[in-house]
């Protein structure tokens, strides 16, 4: 029978199938950070049980640290407790682990790729939701909780079901001032948060063929938004190219036998998908959300949508309290809406093309009078890369803050927040209220179109930007 | 895992739709390094003002709902984030079904694993069972796991679907892992088989 990515990659993993139908799958790739894992290593302890495989894991501290001077000890003791705690567990356990102060640490979805520890073909799973990201690689990838944490640690599988497939089809050229962000944000826009709920989602169309690997990491980053648990690519002569050289992707030989099995993964012609989409790249504009999930999004032409045209009464209400809480009135327009901060960093947004994107425009300029600016790097190696391209020297003379790797200002867990009615412009991913701290107002963008809102003060179409 | 079987309790109204894991426990109550004790900050910025001070509007901040067992609520409840700090802190509060027309995912596995049952029902069901939960304390909801059934105070009883196997290790109490371990021979053969195969995958140590 004709198989999808999905398909194929979810059979190659099956040791069992119970008789309800429930997997006991294969897990490659294990990644570990220190908010998720602390109780699943304690799991491990007191059951007196071992990592069964060692050398299919990668920890690595990102969501506590602090993004400023990294040779003082974290300041917050409780920060400081949960990274210490990651350190005693990996040396007790024996997993290998990226020090704070080791050029390879970064953000969890940063560094599995930027090392070559997520190849194509592999099922990979981390204790976060945006675990979706390594789908890019043609990966099966996705997040679990931190009991499942403990299971893949204790027997280096999981017990799941089949997802059903998902098609998203992007065709036609992108438009100047669009890019994967955007793509993924109107894709988000169309199926709802929800709409991929029990789905894993191919993207598959010349729009997505056409991105680089970096872009395809932003939009199957975002998959969780959309509510499917993961996001894939099937991988191609772009992945191959990528994968080359990476610190622990196989080289000769090895690799030519790894591409040769990776070319065998996408999908049978005529292989049957569940749902589909259709998006035609060549209408696309640059997005913003105005509410507080990232299915509350418009073209940066458009006009915050009036409640009362909503006929259900629970999503009125849901609507109602959005716009309450971003402070916006129904009908207004989105572009010109002052801003306080810029984030330009995260899982979504913190390669080094990024931050490319967001040096060519703040190039020349500098950022507005009242508005902070944090530019951080998702990973060490992703801030030395820049540096040596001078980029770093563009954003301080523009006067944006160049900051130590990690997810910073993406989650308010670490001391880069907002605070209570703050407005912001960020590359991250998750606008939900409170997200980058309590009280703070998140509009969700690309980082060229937070880079021209840091400059110009407020929330602008990028396209105006010569 | 304590086992579920049967319960009746204080169900708590919560019409609202996707609320998201971030409002169920915020990120900066995530640096525990415990399972427990984060009760007390369940839907934080819904239950207590900038002081600290509860809304006295919100319902887990009313009686009798301070005791509530049951959570009822609208659609793809526990979208977001992985963090399995949502349903303990649900776990924690007392929470220990919560009944919606559909959940998030990763959440919904999360439940599962920490003794919590969740019921997906029509959104028209639950909105009944939200007018039940309004009545307040003598307006029990009794949640039957081995029927399969919601039995609302006036008796009538609501068939709810379950995957089976997650039904007989709640039940049960059991966990996963143990379950997992029987199958340690078929796991070993196919790690065997895959090292043979994809000899290519690398392993990983850092010097
Ligand atoms: S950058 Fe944000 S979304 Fe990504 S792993 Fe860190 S906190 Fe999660």
């Amino acid at each position: 029978m004709a198989r999808t990515l999905f398909d194929k990659v979810w059979d190659a993993h099956v040791v069992e199938r119970l008789p309800d139908g429930t997997c006991v799958l294969y897990i490659d790739r294990h990644l570990v950070h220190e908010v998720t894992s602390p109780q699943a290593f304690e799991g491990l302890r007191m059951a007196g049980r071992k990592l069964r495989r060692p050398d299919a894991h990668i920890a690595v501290v990102d969501h506590n640290v602090a993004t400023s001077d990294r040779r003082l000890p974290i300041a917050e003791p409780e920060s400081r407790l949960q990274v210490e705690t990651l350190e005693a567990n990996v040396a007790e356990f024996g997993m290998p682990y990226f020090p704070l102060l080791d050029e390879r640490q970064g953000i969890v979805h940063i560094i599995g790729p930027e090392q070559g520890l997520s190849l194509p073909g592999m099922t990979i799973v981390c204790g976060d939701s945006h675990t979706s990201t390594h789908g890019a690689m043609g990966a099966l990838a996705f997040g679990i909780g931190t009991s499942e944490v403990e299971h893949v640690m204790a027997t280096q599988t999981l017990l799941q079901r089949p997802a059903k497939n998902f098609l998203v089809e992007v065709n036609g050229a992108l438009p100047v001032g669009c890019t994967a962000k955007d793509i993924v944000l109107a894709i988000i826009g169309k199926i709802g948060t929800a709409g991929g709920t029990g789905y894993v989602i191919e993207y598959a169309g010349d729009t997505i063929r056409a991105l680089d690997m970096a872009g395809r990491m932003t939009v199957c980053n975002m998959s969780i938004e959309g509510g499917a648990r993961a996001g894939m690519i099937a991988p191609d002569d772009v992945t191959f190219d990528y994968v080359r050289g990476k610190p622990f992707a196989p080289k000769g030989e090895a690799l030519d036998r790894a591409i040769d099995y990776w070319k065998t993964l996408p999908a049978d012609p005529g292989a049957v998908y569940d749902k589909h989409l259709a998006i035609d790249a060549t209408t696309l504009a640059p997005m913003v959300t105005w509410g507080t999930n990232p299915e509350a999004v418009i073209a940066i032409t458009g006009t915050v949508p009036n409640p009362a045209a909503e006929a259900d009464e629970g999503k009125r209400a849901q609507l109602e309290r959005m716009c309450e809480y971003m402070a916006l009135t129904p009908g207004q327009k989105i572009a010109d809406l002052p801003i306080d901060v810029v984030f330009i960093g995260s899982c979504t947004n913190g390669r080094i093309e990024d931050i490319r994107a967001a040096a060519a425009i703040a190039k020349g300029r500098h950022v507005a009078p009242g508005v902070r600016a944090l530019v951080v790097a998702g990973s060490g190696l992703v801030k030395a890369q820049a540096e040596s391209e001078g980029l770093d020297k563009i954003l301080l003379d523009a006067g944006f803050e160049w900051r130590e790797p990690g997810c910073s200002m993406c989650l308010g867990m670490n001391p880069d927040k907002l605070t209570p009615g703050q407005r912001s412009a960020s590359t991250s991913n998750r606008n939900f209220e409170g997200r980058q701290g309590p009280g703070g107002r998140t509009h969700l963008v690309s980082p060229a179109m937070a880079a021209a809102a840091a400059v110009t003060g407020r929330l602008v179409d990028v396209r105006e930007m010569n | 895992m304590q086992p579920f079987t049967t319960l009746t309790g204080v169900a708590a109204p919560l019409p609202l739709a996707n609320v998201d894991t971030d409002k169920i426990i915020p990120a900066r109550f995530l640096k525990t390094i415990k399972r427990s004790g984060l009760g007390v900050h369940l839907f934080d910025t819904l239950r207590f003002d900038e002081t600290g001070a509860e809304r006295p509007d919100f319902v887990l901040n009313q009686e009798p709902y301070r005791h509530a067992e049951i959570l009822i609520a609208h659609e793809n409840f526990g979208c977001g984030s992985s963090r399995e700090h949502a349903p303990w802190a649900l776990l924690d509060f007392g929470i220990r079904c919560v009944i919606a027309p559909d959940f998030a995912d990763i959440f919904h596995t999360n439940t599962f694993k920490n003794g919590i049952l969740p019921i997906k029902l029509p959104r028209e069901i639950c909105d009944q069972l939200m007018d039940d939960a309004k009545l307040g304390g003598n307006a029990r909801i009794t949640v039957d796991l081995a029927a399969q059934e919601v039995v609302r105070p006036n008796g009538e009883r609501i068939k709810f679907e379950i995957d089976p196997f997650r039904k007989h290790l709640l039940l049960n109490g059991l966990d996963d892992i143990g379950q997992t371990l029987q199958h340690t021979p078929a796991i070993d053969d196919y790690e065997a088989r895959q090292r043979a195969e994809k000899s290519w995958m690398p392993d990983i140590s850092v010097g």
